[in-house]
C-alpha cells in the first residue's frame, strides 16, 4: 500500500505548488498596484479575519462544549467526599478565569480590528498610566487570593489524617500492574522485605514468614554481607489480591501506596485523586467511596462502568495498559468477598492452612505483633 | 578592520575603512568559506547557525509528533507503507509501545531544549544583543562560537540515540528515575539513556557558554548613552533568560550526573528497594527517587521561562513597532519580567504536588505559584492597552506577535487551575497539563519565535519573505493549534491520562476516539503548513523581495541604523549614539523618532 504514501505526497505537493504560485503571483500583482495600495487591501483582509476568527472561535468555545461536556467526569457527581470538593474547586477557578478569558480575548481581536490601519486615524501616545498600572496589579493579585483560600481549605481537608476508623488497603504498582493487600483478622499489616519477593514462591510483595538469612549482593552480584529476616506472624493472615480492590460505600479508607520497581500512580478518575507510589517512599491518600459500582453503572447509564485504576506516572512500555479495578460494595458484599479470602501465606504453604490442618499459627500470635502499617519497615538485624 | 578590533572593541579602527555603499561587508580581511559560514565568530552567522539547526530539529520534532499521532488517532489501523519509509520504528505498518515512547520523549526533548531553548534564545540572543544594544560583537566571540558547536555536537548525540540497537530513551523527557536509570526497567533506558545523557550534558555547555556571553554583552557593551532603561524589552526579556538559565542549568547538570553515577557506579541516590521483573531485588537501599524531581524542576520551572521570556519580549517589541504606539507601562515591563524571573526559581515543587510531598510545603508552593500568574496578567493587560487605540499594520510578524497574547492568555489561565494543588490531584499529568503546556510554552513561544523571524529576516538576509504564505501560515496555525490543543482540556477533564499509547481498553477514556481522529488529522495539517514555511524561509533567503531601505518597519531601535546587510563588526562606521528609550511612536505627531535622535528641548515629556 506505499500507493497512500505516494498519493499523499502528491497531494501535498499540489497543496505546496499552488499555494507557492498564488504567493508568487500576489508579489508580481503588488508590484503593479504599487506597494502602498497591496498593503492596504491585505491589512483589511487580516483586520476583517480578526473579528472573523473571534466570532467563530467563541461559537466553537460553546459548541467544543456542548459536544465534549458529557463525555468528563463532570457530567456525573463525584464518586468521592473529596471529589465534590474538587468539583467546587474546579466550577469557582472556571468560573472566575472563564470571565478574564472572554473579557480579553474580546478585547484582543476587537481591538485588533477596530485600530486597524488607517490613512485617517493617528496612533494615541500613551506610554503609561500608573492608576491602572496599580487597578490590574491588585485587582489580579485580591483575585488569586481568593482562589488560594479556597484552595488550601480542601487542600488540607484531603490531604489531612485519615479518619481514625479507616479501612486500610495497601496498593502496590509494580511493571505493569496492582498489588492489593489487606491486613487480615488482625487489622496490621504484616513486615515486608523486598529481598523477599519472590513470584515463583507466591510471595509477589516479600511477606515476611520464615525466618531467613538473605545474602546481599553488590553491583557486580558479588555477597556483601547478609540480612536476617525474622518471621513477622502478622503476615500469616494478610490477603494479597490482583483481582481488585475492594471498598465500602460510605466508610473511609485509607490507601497505603507503594512501588516494586519504578515510579507509579494510583489514578483515580472517579474519585478525582491521585498519588504516586514511589520505591522505597510509601505515600498515603485517603477518602470515602459515596457510590457503589452498581449505583455508577445507573449514574453514568454505562453498564459496563467500573472504577479504574490508571496508572499516571509514565513508568515503561507497558504504562498504557497498567489497569487496576475497584469494586465498591456495600458492607454486607463486602464481609462476603473478605470472607472468601484465602491469607496469602496459606497459598504459599497449603499444609499450614487451618482447613486442612489445626491449629492455626498466625491467630495466636497477632496480638504480639508490633502495629503500625506497612511503611518501609525495619529489618530485625538481630538473630537470637 | 581585523577580527581584533572587533574583539576589542575599538571603533576607531573601523572609521579608517573607506566609505562605500551600504550592502557590502565592513571588513575586507581574507574570509575563508570555514571562517565565514562555519567556523563564524561573528553573532549574526552564529544566529542563523542556531535558527538552522532550530529549525532542522523542530522538523524532526514535528514529524516525530505526527507518527505518534498518528497512533493515538488511528489506532486500530495499520499503514504498511509507514514501514517501507520508517522500517524498524514502524513494523507492520504500527508503531509500536517501545517506538511510540520513545518518539515521545523525543519530541519532548527536542522541542522544549533543542528548539524553544537553544533554537529559540541561541537564535535572537545572539543576532539582536550586540545589534539592538550597539555592541560590535558578544562579549567573547569565541565562547559563542563554541556555545554553538557544543549545541550542534549535542545535537549529533541526540539524534544518534535513534539508531542505537536498543533504542533511543524513552521514559518521558522528565527522565525520572528509577526508570530512566534502569536498563533492566525499560530498553530505552539503556545505551539510549546514555546518550541522551551526554547530549544533554553539552547541550548545557552550550547554554551557559551562550548564557554568560549574553549577560555580560547586555551589561558591559551597551553603546553610549544605552541606558539599561533605555534597552528595547526584548534586549531585557533575553537578558533575564540568560541569568535564569545560567543559574538553574547547573542544577539539572549535578542531577543528571548522579544519575550517572546511579546507572553506572552502583551509588543509591536516586533508588532503593527495587524488585526487578526477571532481574530481581537490586543492592540499592536508601535513595529518594523524589531527589531527582527536585534537582529536575529546580531546571524544569525556569525552563519554561526560559522559553517563553525570549517570545514575550518579541512580542512587545513587534506589537508596539506595528501598533505605531509605544509599549505601554515600560518599567511595569521589565519589572514583571523581573518579579517572573525571581519568582520561576520558587515554585518549582508545583510539579511535584502528588509526589507525597509535605502538604504544608505544597501550600507554600500554591501561593508562590499562583502569584506568578500577577505579573502574567500585568504583562497581558499592557499588551492589551498597546494595542488600544493603535493604528496597527498587520506585517506577518504582528500577526504572529498577537497570537501570541491569545495563545498566551489562554495558556496561562489553565496554569491557575493546575497551581492550585487541590484541583491538580484531580488534572496532574491528564490531557488537561499536554493542553496548558502546548498552549502556553508550546505554540505560544513558536508564536514568539515565527513574530520574530517575520519581523528581523529583513536584517537577517537582506530580503522579505513571501507575505501571502506567512498569512496562510499564521491563520493555519492559529486556527489548528486550538483545534488541536482546546478540546484536550476536556479530556483532562476526563481524567484521561498522557503518555498513554492506546485507550481502547479503557472503559474511562474510550469515548474520545473520534476526537482523537479529529486532533490527529488536524495536527497533520498544520505540520504541513509548517513546511510551507520553512519552504519560504529557504526560498526567501534567495529568491525573497529585496529590502531597499534601510529600515523597512520604521523601526526606533538601532539595528535598522546599520546597513541593509550588515559585516562583522555592524557598524561601518561609529557605533550610533543613543539618546531616548526605544518606544517613541506617534509621538508630537511623528510617526516614530529614532532611538538615535537627540532629545528636542521642545518635546512633550511622557
Ligand atoms: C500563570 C502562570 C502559570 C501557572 C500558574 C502554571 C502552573 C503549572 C503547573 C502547576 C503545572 C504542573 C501541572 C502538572 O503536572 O500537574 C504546570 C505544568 C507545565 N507548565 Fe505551567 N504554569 C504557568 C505558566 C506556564 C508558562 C508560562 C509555561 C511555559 C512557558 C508553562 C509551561 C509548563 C509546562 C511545560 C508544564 C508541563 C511539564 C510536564 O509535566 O511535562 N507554564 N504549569
Ligand atoms: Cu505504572
Ligand atoms: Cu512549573
Amino acid at each position: 500500500m506505499t500507493t497512500t504514501g505516494i498519493f499523499l505526497l502528491a497531494i501535498l505537493a499540489l497543496g505546496f505548488l499552488i499555494t507557492f504560485q498564488i504567493a508568487k503571483a500576489s508579489e508580481y500583482v503588488s508590484v503593479l498596484k504599487g506597494e502602498k495600495k497591496a498593503f492596504e487591501q491585505s491589512n483589511k483582509i487580516n483586520g476583517a479575519l480578526m473579528v472573523v476568527f473571534l466570532v467563530l472561535g467563541l461559537i466553537g468555545v460553546f459548541w467544543c462544549n456542548k459536544l465534549l461536556y458529557g463525555k468528563t467526569l463532570l457530567a456525573h457527581p463525584s464518586a468521592s467526599d473529596h471529589g465534590k470538593n474538587i468539583d467546587t474547586m474546579l466550577y469557582i477557578t472556571i468560573a472566575i478565569t472563564g470571565i478574564v478569558f472572554f473579557v480579553t480575548q474580546i478585547l484582543l481581536f476587537w481591538f485588533a480590528y477596530k485600530y486597524q490601519h488607517s490613512e485617517k486615524r493617528k496612533a494615541f501616545y500613551f506610554p503609561h498610566n500608573n492608576k491602572l498600572e496599580i487597578l490590574w496589579t491588585t485587582v489580579p493579585a485580591i483575585t488569586l487570593c481568593i482562589l488560594v483560600g479556597f484552595g488550601l481549605m480542601y487542600w488540607f481537608r484531603i490531604t489531612g489524617d485519615a479518619p481514625a476508623n479507616a479501612m486500610q488497603v495497601e496498593i502496590t504498582g509494580k511493571q505493569f500492574g496492582w498489588i492489593y493487600r489487606y491486613p487480615g483478622k488482625d487489622n496490621t499489616f504484616g513486615k515486608k522485605y523486598y529481598r523477599m519477593i519472590d513470584e515463583g514462591k507466591n510471595n509477589q510483595l516479600g511477606l515476611t514468614w520464615i525466618d531467613s538469612t538473605i545474602t546481599k549482593r553488590d553491583n557486580h552480584n558479588n555477597p556483601s554481607g547478609t540480612v536476617d529476616i525474622k518471621a513477622d506472624p502478622a503476615s500469616f493472615d494478610d490477603i494479597v489480591t490482583n483481582e481488585a480492590m475492594y471498598l465500602v460505600k460510605g466508610e473511609p479508607v485509607k490507601l497505603i501506596i507503594n512501588s516494586r520497581d519504578v515510579i507509579h500512580d494510583v489514578g483515580l478518575s472517579h474519585f478525582r485523586l491521585k498519588m504516586d507510589a514511589v520505591p522505597g517512599t510509601p505515600t498515603t491518600m485517603w477518602f470515602t467511596p459515596l457510590y457503589t459500582t452498581a449505583e455508577m453503572k445507573e449514574i453514568t447509564k454505562n453498564p459496563k462502568f467500573e472504577y479504574e485504576i490508571s496508572c499516571d506516572q509514565m513508568c515503561g512500555n507497558g504504562h498504557y495498559s497498567m489497569k487496576g479495578l475497584i469494586k465498591v460494595v456495600t458492607k454486607e458484599e463486602f464481609i462476603l468477598w473478605r470472607a472468601k479470602q484465602k491469607p496469602a501465606y496459606v497459598t504459599a504453604f497449603p499444609d499450614k492452612d487451618p482447613a486442612n490442618k489445626l491449629p492455626a499459627p498466625a491467630a495466636a500470635d497477632s496480638t504480639k505483633a508490633t502495629a503500625g502499617n506497612a511503611a518501609k519497615q525495619p529489618i530485625a538485624a538481630a538473630k537470637p | 578592520m581585523s577580527n581584533e578590533a572587533v574583539l576589542h572593541g575599538h571603533p576607531e579602527v573601523v572609521t579608517t575603512h573607506e566609505v562605500h555603499h551600504d550592502e557590502h561587508h565592513v571588513h575586507h580581511h581574507k574570509e575563508t568559506f570555514i571562517t565565514k559560514y562555519v567556523f563564524s565568530q561573528d553573532h549574526k552567522m552564529i544566529a542563523k547557525q542556531f535558527l538552522i539547526t532550530g529549525m532542522t530539529w523542530a522538523i524532526i520534532g514535528g514529524l516525530m509528533s505526527v507518527l505518534f499521532r498518528l497512533q493515538l488517532g488511528y489506532p486500530d489501523q495499520t499503514f504498511p507503507w509507514l514501514e517501507d519509509i520508517l522500517g524498524r520504528w514502524a513494523k507492520g505498518g504500527k508503531i509500536t509501545a517501545e517506538n511510540y515512547y520513545a518518539l515521545v520523549t523525543m519530541h519532548g526533548t527536542v522541542l522544549v531544549f533543542f528548539v524553544l531553548t537553544g533554537g529559540l534564545s541561541g537564535t535572537f540572543a545572539n543576532f539582536l544583543i550586540p545589534l539592538q544594544c550597539g555592541a560590535r560583537d558578544m562579549a567573547s566571540p569565541f565562547m559563542n562560537m563554541l556555545s554553538y558547536w557544543f549545541f550542534f555536537g549535542g545535537s549529533v548525540v541526540m539524534l544518534s540515540s535513534l539508531f542505537i540497537q536498543t533504542g533511543p530513551f524513552s521514559g518521558g523527557w522528565t527522565a525520572y528515575p528509577p526508570l530512566s536509570a534502569l536498563g533492566d526497567a525499560s530498553p530505552g533506558s539503556k545505551t539510549g539513556m546514555d546518550l541522551w545523557i551526554t547530549a544533554m550534558a553539552m547541550f548545557v555547555i552550550s547554554s551557559l557558554l551562550g548564557g554568560l556571553n549574553y549577560i555580560s554583552t547586555v551589561l558591559n557593551l551597551r553603546t553610549k548613552g544605552m541606558s539599561m532603561t533605555r534597552l528595547p524589552l526584548t534586549i531585557w526579556a533575553l537578558f533575564f533568560t540568560a541569568v535564569l538559565g545560567v543559574l538553574s542549568f547547573p542544577v539539572l547538570l549535578s542531577g543528571f550526573i548522579l544519575l550517572l553515577f546511579d546507572r553506572h557506579a552502583g551509588t543509591s541516590f536516586y533508588l532503593s528497594d527495587i524488585y526487578i521483573n526477571g532481574v530481581g531485588a537490586l543492592p540499592n537501599e536508601g535513595g529518594s527517587a523524589i531527589l531527582f524531581q527536585h534537582l529536575f524542576w529546580f531546571l524544569g520551572h525556569p525552563e519554561v521561562y526560559i522559553i517563553l521570556l525570549p517570545a514575550m519580549g518579541m512580542a512587545s517589541e513587534i506589537l508596539s513597532v506595528n501598533a505605531r504606539k509605544p509599549i505601554f507601562g515600560y518599567m511595569a515591563m521589565v519589572g514583571s519580567l523581573f518579579a517572573i524571573t525571581i519568582l520561576a526559581f520558587l515554585v518549582w515543587a508545583h510539579h511535584m504536588f502528588v509526589t507525597g510531598l509535605n502538604p504544608f510545603l505544597g501550600s507554600v508552593f500554591v501561593l508562590l505559584t499562583l502569584l506568578i500568574a500577577v505579573p502574567s496578567a500585568i504583562k497581558v493587560f499592557n499588551w492589551l492597552t498597546t494595542i488600544w487605540k493603535a493604528n496597527i499594520r498587520f506585517t506577518p510578524g504582528m500577526l504572529f506577535a498577537l497570537g501570541f497574547v491569545s495563545l498566551f492568555i489562554s495558556g496561562g489561565l489553565t496554569g491557575i487551575f493546575l497551581g492550585n494543588s487541590t484541583l491538580d490531584i484531580h488534572l496532574h499529568d491528564t490531557y488537561f497539563v499536554i493542553a496548558h503546556f502546548h498552549i502556553v510554552m508550546g505554540v505560544s513561544a513558536f508564536f514568539g519565535m515565527f513574530a520574530g523571524i517575520y519581523h528581523w529576516f529583513p536584517k537577517m538576509y537582506g530580503r522579505y519573505l513571501n507575505s501571502t504564505m506567512a498569512y496562510v501560515h499564521f491563520w493555519v496555525t492559529l486556527i489548528g493549534a486550538y483545534l488541536i490543543f482546546w478540546p484536550m482540556h476536556y479530556e483532562g477533564l476526563a481524567g484521561m491520562p498522557r503518555r498513554y499509547l492506546d485507550y481502547s481498553i479503557w472503559e474511562s477514556f474510550k469515548q474520545f476516539s473520534d476526537l482523537n481522529k479529529f486532533i490527529s488529522t488536524v495536527a497533520m495539517i498544520v505540520f504541513a503548513v509548517q513546511l510551507m514555511f520553512v519552504f519560504n524561509f529557504f526560498y526567501s533567503i534567495f529568491k525573497g523581495r529585496k529590502v531597499t531601505t534601510q529600515n523597512p518597519w520604521g523601526s526606533t531601535t538601532l539595528e535598522w541604523t546599520a546597513p541593509i546587510r550588515p559585516g562583522h563588526g555592524n557598524w561601518p562606521g561609529e557605533i550610533p549614539e543613543v539618546h531616548r528609550w526605544a518606544y517613541d511612536y506617534s509621538k508630537d505627531g511623528r510617526d516614530f523618532i529614532p532611538q538615535t535622535e537627540p532629545i528636542n528641548p521642545n518635546e512633550s515629556k511622557h
